[in-house]
């Protein structure tokens, strides 16, 4: 907690959502979500399964498309304009629950495909770069391997490591941890958080309420297609204003 | 349940018995015939009836051919070297030996030209097909087809190099405008390749030479099993890229593309190859402008590509649907733009769940070229039940000639398949 008071957070709006509704068909999973996230603002989602917390994240880099609002990244306007689209994704990283790493290819070439072929970096540069974010989530050793040669808390890192090359401004995180195994947990949450240290603008839907204390400076609750409270961390878990809240904290902190 | 079986186990042995060597009749040679021949009555009266068999189909099928002629002019003289004896003769391999290969018109002089173009594909296919080579090699390979065509069919040198031009005056402008709209780039390719073609081609009649380095050899000349290699090269290399092509139309989000995609290999699927031939011997020339006669050969080519690339597309499909949406998922939120995520994602999986499904294809097109024999032309099955076997010296051999033909394909479709199992393996990297 300490950490996070620490780190600087501009006023300057990185994430810009108003009034944005999105319909699955018929089925409603997004009402009126209003949220500003400013840049170096670490924020953690949480809510109950089919609450549209990765629907909500998904929309941000279009993965999902929105049918109602707004959505600026970056000063960039979503819209179904493909330049738009290229350019926001070019700007917002994405770790996925199942990491997602391309199995035809080594973890160097994970990582230097976008950073080549969309940024039109140098392969030598690309290759530099690789390196050093590989080492930054401590598997420089590993370069030359498949994902499937890797364990999954080790490859989910290197899915952080290619998000990174990029040298995204945003990062979204969709449960990183969820398809790992607790030992495996923790070495992701701690390149999570010394992603965090360093100052980038990060949304995190994840259950590790640990994680949400340590790094965070707001939590935001959603249910059914709502964003029902928000706070900061302290607030959050010790004075909850909403039932749901109550209802859930004391689901997922119980036991 | 752990107690009752504790209860239940009257004694354990504490220490480990040592160990020792295997009875005589466990190892070797009697072991696996027991184990695998005799290992029961049943087995072992199966064992006998198989042995029977195989000794029944060699006692007549070797000396048929260990006494096979080899050197005669005719069936009747065959007879008279075997002189009542069983035996083959293959006599008729070794006379028609050029027939075979290369058809009954094809200029004699002139049989250096395909097998040069022959050694020349084997070189041009080398780096396709075994990426570890290097890249440098891709050169014959794009020049390939030009230079084979002239040596096959012969003619002005300048068709060919007419040709050339217009396919890299199609490729710059569509690499120049395709970067920004793919449209423009792909349309406005063809159209330039369209116009070198026009403009070359008055440029090839006015030039033309009294006497060309290469006598033009027309198409209805070529045959033999070179006209089925011909047909099964052509028309793999074009079905592949055709068949991807089809396979993501029909997955695309515009409406027009993918009905225009579906319906093409819904009708191609639901029509026999025979019919499609027919098609190209008798009416595909209503299609083209009357006073263009378009060739034989490139209808036949036409009608078997578009055969072969609606099924090479269904398999593709298939692959495409067992790709994790994640990948796509993966692949955009990088930033990929479509054709970056095909090519450089999916595409590379895709094609490699895909090899088993399209070797088969391949193997089934080089095999179903035989089918042209039914169109009058003389590919290695028309030679044979044609000129070789209507021929007085010749009517009555089939074993030999059948066989023959038999052999060739089988040992050029068992390469492919040796080569796509190489291929899976050596593309291996999942782990899984
Ligand atoms: N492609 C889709 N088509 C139709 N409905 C969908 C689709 N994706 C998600 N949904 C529905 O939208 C709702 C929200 O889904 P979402 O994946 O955003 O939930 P979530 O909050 O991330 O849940 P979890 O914690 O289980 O991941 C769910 O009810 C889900 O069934
Ligand atoms: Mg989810």
């Amino acid at each position: 907690m300490a950490e996070a008071q620490k780190l600087e957070i501009s006023d300057e709006i990185a994430i810009d959502i108003r009034n944005m509704n999105k319909w699955f068909g018929s089925f409603h999973v997004l009402r009126d979500i209003d949220l500003q996230v400013r840049r170096g603002e670490r924020i953690v989602i949480a809510g109950p399964s089919g609450s549209g917390k990765s629907t909500m994240i998904r929309c941000i880099n279009a993965l999902e498309e929105h049918q109602q609002g707004s959505i600026e990244v970056d000063g960039t306007l979503l819209s179904s304009d493909l330049k738009n689209i290229d350019k926001i994704r070019s700007e917002v990283g994405m770790v996925f629950q199942h990491f997602n790493l391309f199995p035809h290819l080594t973890i160097l070439e994970n990582c230097t495909l976008a950073p080549i072929w969309v940024r039109k970096i140098p392969k030598k540069d690309a290759e530099a770069t690789a390196m050093h974010f590989l080492e930054k989530v401590k598997i420089p050793e590993q370069a030359n391997k498949y994902p499937g040669q890797l364990s999954g808390g080790q490859q989910q890192r290197v899915a952080i490591a290619r998000s990174l090359c990029m040298r995204p401004r945003i990062m979204l995180f969709d449960e990183p941890t969820s398809a790992l195994d607790p030992e495996m947990i923790k070495e992701v949450l701690d390149t999570m958080v010394s992603l965090a240290e360093e100052g980038m603008t990060m949304l995190c839907v994840t259950h590790e309420m640990g994680f949400a204390r340590q790094v965070a400076n707001r939590v935001i609750f959603m249910d059914a297609g709502q964003i029902v409270e928000q706070n900061e961390p302290e607030e959050f878990f010790n004075n909850p204003q909403n039932e749901r809240t109550k209802l859930f904290l004391s689901q997922i902190l119980g036991h | 349940m752990a107690d009752t079986h504790a209860h239940s186990v009257a004694f354990v042995r504490k220490d480990v018995i040592p160990e020792s060597p295997p009875p005589a009749r466990q190892t070797g040679v009697p072991k696996w015939l027991r184990e695998n021949l005799f290992s029961s009555w049943a087995n072992t009266a199966l064992t006998i009836a198989a042995a029977w068999a195989i000794y029944m189909v060699l006692s007549s099928f070797l000396p048929w051919i260990l006494n096979g002629v080899w050197d005669a002019s005719s069936l009747s003289q065959c007879r008279e070297i075997l002189a009542g004896k069983t035996g083959a003769c293959f006599a008729v391999l070794t006379e028609r030996w050029h027939q075979l290969l290369f058809g009954f018109t094809y200029p004699s002089e002139l049989y250096w030209r395909p097998v040069l173009a022959f050694i020349i594909m084997l070189v041009a296919f080398a780096p396709v097909l075994f990426f570890d080579l290097p890249r440098q090699m891709l050169v014959v390979t794009v020049l390939f087809p030009f230079i084979a065509f002239y040596l096959i069919w012969g003619g002005p040198l300048l068709t060919p190099i007419i040709a050339f031009l217009g396919c890299v005056a199609g490729y710059l402008v569509f690499s120049h405008y395709g970067k920004a709209n793919f449209a423009t780039g792909f349309f406005g390719g063809i159209a330039a390749a369209f116009i070198v073609w026009s403009i070359g081609g008055l440029l090839v009649d006015l030039v033309r030479p009294e006497e060309p380095w290469m006598t033009p050899v027309p198409s209805r000349d070529l045959g033999g099993f070179m006209l089925n290699m011909m047909l099964g090269v052509t028309c793999v290399s074009l079905s592949v890229p055709l068949g991807i092509v089809l396979a993501l139309g029909r997955q695309s989000d515009m409406p027009l593309i993918k009905a225009v995609c579906v319906i093409f290999i819904e009708f191609i699927r639901g029509v026999p190859l025979i019919t499609l031939l027919f098609v190209a011997s008798v009416m595909l020339a209503y299609f083209f402008p009357p006073e263009s006669t378009v060739d034989l050969f490139l209808r036949v080519v036409i009608m078997i590509t578009m055969f072969s690339s609606a099924y090479i597309a269904e398999v593709i499909r298939g692959g495409l649907a067992a790709l994790p949406k994640g990948q796509y998922e993966a692949a955009d939120s990088l930033g990929l733009d479509y054709p970056q995520a095909m090519r450089l994602i999916i595409l590379p999986q895709a094609l490699k769940i895909s090899i088993p499904g399209i070797v088969n294809v391949a193997v089934g097109l080089f095999k179903d070229t035989t089918l042209v024999s039914v169109i009058s032309m003389f590919d290695l099955i028309g030679m044979i039940r044609g000129p070789i076997l209507a021929s007085t010296e010749w009517s009555g051999v089939y074993w030999e000639l059948f066989g023959f033909a038999a052999l060739l394909f089988f040992v050029v479709c068992y390469g492919i398949s040796q080569y796509s199992q190489w291929l899976e393996r050596r593309l291996a990297t999942d782990h899984r």
